[in-house]
């Protein structure tokens, strides 16, 4: 690993540093979300996201400057509010029907807009959440997607350094040239409070634009999640013996090697050995 | 009258009757075997003989066979079952009409549960369209999986070249395209999953146009339900070409063989590519939260020196748990409790040191794959579920370990250094 990387990740916010940060176009794509329990609509908790780290790429003093937040529909929506209401003075709408397919006219507009930096959450919270957005926006722009940013560290010449997010917690590294679309994962920084005052007196900047119905989802039929049955532990024994002794053997009882007598370091090495073979030392 | 009851009367021969009541009599076996078929009873009805029925066994008791001979392998199996090793019928497609292409996450090189699970929907996927169809499992990176067989793959493409090692999903794709254009699958099966499976499927749907059904659980070849809207929701839609599938979407094979047969493909043009890999980053193993982290030390009451303990979690890079005595007492914090009322953990190895495992401890270590037990005592509930128990002082043990991983470290930094150079 170069030492130019920061040896330790944690959950402090980072210096960041940005050279072009007074050129750097960021866009970050905002959907109306659903409360997990209440099902309310609300701001999108990773599309949120998407707007911090972007006001964290364009620097907060500027009050979002150069950071566009974008949503594809219906502009009366009052969560929409809700980003504005992070520091923003306008949120910019491209009206649609709600049943046209948003793809079209979002890669219209990026591309006019020449953007540097997309961002989006994984997947959106309400409709068909396939997270395909960006994907079908860098096919059609022919950009990168880094899918499940947790932090973009630097953009330096026209480069970002970006951190993915990894399961169990783990980071990747990976640089990626400008300009590139991002989804953000729900490991990135956590998103600030919506102010209410600021968020009622933002701009909506509205921008109509028709775009084809998604024909193939007329036909759909949604309804609300059916509890998914639960895996059974099927027991496919023969004879009476084999299911008694699948109804009554210890799940973990095998018991593994025991060292009784040995010197505390031949012990700690049969350790170290272990978690080296286990591959969880790095 | 006396004429005509001395014809009913029933002679009896004493003598007769007594050799056949004694078996030791040395006339017994003729006066029994005299009357071989069937006896009836004074009031008609059928009598057996007891004596008759069964056989002297090699021991020389008494053997009565109940299951009528349908035990004859059984009772010449018993020792022999557990070594035996049951060969599962072996399931062939020559020449297959069209395939089922999946492409396995391979985490850590091996087929995880979820990979089966999509492996088994492919079977019912094929079985439910016409003609014999094949599945095609495309599988990138060096591979450790030794039962392909088993878990249900008919053709196996394996992908081990050096650009496919790391994260190169732009490579993949390549890959897959070229799969596409040569093997035109009647569906593409990927896990919805973190572990990548989700990224190149979403990929792929893009590159060739699909609109994928994603987070599908109840896929035939006519309809899947998806979960829609952050998985509130259920949408019912005619079965796509490109499923992502969610975990348990059906049942893993494990009733049949297939062949696993190599395949080849043209060889992939290598793509320059956009996204470029930098590697994993060191991440301060505190800052995970408990439930998903992968290594965790964990003390218990059996710790006395705790600046030993966390210089020691440290060095090792894991993540620090406590059992409730440890939190009760003060040392540790309650977030970092490991058990029924703390975190129910998933690590893949759990060191627990001076845990001697009560119930409530044991249920939240449940779905740990490899624990490392570090105590006194020798007939603990935690010893009997480790993999590797060591009986010992915790404090001169872990001052030994930290010793090796120190090492270790320098050795890596070392290391690391002459690769940089």
């Amino acid at each position: 690993m170069p030492s130019n990387l920061p040896e330790v990740i944690g959950m402090q916010p980072n210096q960041f540093n940005v050279d072009v940060a007074n050129k750097l176009k960021v866009v970050s794509l905002v959907s109306v979300g659903k409360h997990p329990q209440s099902g309310r609509m609300r701001r999108a908790d990773q599309d949120s996201r998407a707007v911090e780290l972007g006001l964290k790429l364009t620097g907060d003093n500027h009050s979002g400057e150069s950071l566009t937040v974008l949503h594809a529909g219906d502009p009366s929506e009052p969560s929409l509010r809700s980003y504005a209401g992070m520091g923003l003075k306008s949120v910019r709408v491209l009206q649609l029907d709600p049943a046209a397919d948003a793809i079209l006219p979002l890669g219209q507009h990026l591309q006019q807009c020449g953007a540097d930096i997309v961002l989006t959450g994984v997947r959106a919270e309400s409709g068909e959440s396939s997270g395909m957005v960006p994907y079908q926006l860098a096919e059609k722009l022919g950009w990168p997607i880094v899918p499940r940013v947790a932090d973009i560290v630097s953009v330096k010449g026209g480069v970002a350094e970006v951190l993915q997010a990894l399961p169990r917690g783990q980071r990747r590294s990976v640089m990626v040239r400008l300009p590139f679309i991002a989804s953000v994962d729900s490991a990135a920084p956590e998103a600030r409070q919506s102010a209410f005052g600021p968020a009622s007196r933002a701009l909506m900047d509205i921008e109509v634009v028709s775009a084809s119905v998604d024909d193939v989802r007329q036909a759909w039929e949604e309804a609300a999640a059916r509890k998914r049955p639960k895996r059974l532990k099927v027991v496919k024994a023969k004879t009476a013996a084999e299911r008694f002794k699948a109804a009554t053997a210890k799940s973990q009882g095998d018991g593994g090697k025991v060292m009784k007598n040995e010197s505390a370091a031949e012990q700690a090495q049969a350790i170290f050995d272990l978690l080296k073979e286990e591959g969880v030392l790095r | 009258m006396s004429a005509h009851n001395s014809h009913d009367v029933l002679r009896r021969d004493p003598r007769a009757e007594w050799i056949a009541r004694n078996r030791l009599h040395p006339l017994h076996g003729s006066v029994v075997s005299a009357d071989m078929g069937e006896v009836r009873g004074p009031t008609g009805l059928l009598r057996k003989n007891p004596h008759k029925v069964g056989f002297i066994g090699p021991n020389g008791i008494k053997r009565i066979d109940r299951l009528k001979g349908n035990a004859a392998g059984a009772g010449k199996g018993r020792r022999s079952s557990a070594a035996q090793d049951i060969q599962l019928p072996l399931h062939q497609v020559e020449n297959p009409d069209f395939y089922v292409v999946v492409v396995p996450d391979m985490v850590g090189g091996r087929l995880t549960a979820h990979d089966k699970d999509v492996i088994g929907q492919a079977h019912k996927l094929i079985a439910g369209a016409e003609g014999n169809g094949a599945v095609l499992a495309v599988c990138f990176g060096q591979s450790k999986e030794e039962h392909f067989d088993t878990a249900g793959v008919d053709r196996l493409l394996l992908l081990e070249d050096e650009y496919y090692e790391g994260y190169c999903p732009e490579q993949r794709l390549a890959a897959l395209v070229q799969v596409e254009s040569a093997y035109k699958p009647l569906f593409w099966l990927f896990p919805d999953s973190v572990n990548g499976g989700s990224d190149l499927g979403s990929r792929l749907a893009a590159r060739i146009g699909e609109r994928p059904a994603v987070q599908a659980w109840l896929v035939d070849s006519d309809t899947s339900v998806c979960r829609g809207a952050g998985g509130t929701t259920d949408i019912t839609r005619s079965t796509p070409r490109l499923l992502m599938l969610a975990e348990e979407c059906a049942d893993p094979i494990d009733e049949t063989r297939h062949e696993a047969l190599p395949v080849e493909l043209d060889l992939v043009p290598a793509v320059i590519a956009q996204l470029q890999d930098r590697g994993q980053v060191a991440v301060d193993p505190n800052a995970i939260s408990l439930a998903e982290a992968e290594f965790i030390l964990s003390a218990g009451n059996g710790i006395h020196n705790w600046d030993q303990f966390h210089s020691a979690a440290a060095v090792l890079g894991a993540t620090e748990g406590a059992s409730r005595v440890a939190v009760d007492d003060g040392f540790m914090p309650r977030f970092r409790q490991v058990g029924a009322t703390g975190t129910w953990v998933t690590a893949r190895v759990y060191l627990a040191v001076g845990i001697s495992g009560a119930i409530q401890h044991m249920q939240g270590i449940g779905q740990c794959d490899k624990v490392i037990a570090i105590n006194t005592d020798a007939g603990c509930d935690m010893v009997k579920r480790a993999a590797l128990s060591v009986i010992g002082d915790s404090e001169a043990i872990l001052g030994e370990l930290i010793k090796l991983a120190e090492d270790f470290r320098a050795q890596q930094s070392a290391g690391g250094d002459r690769d940089a150079a």
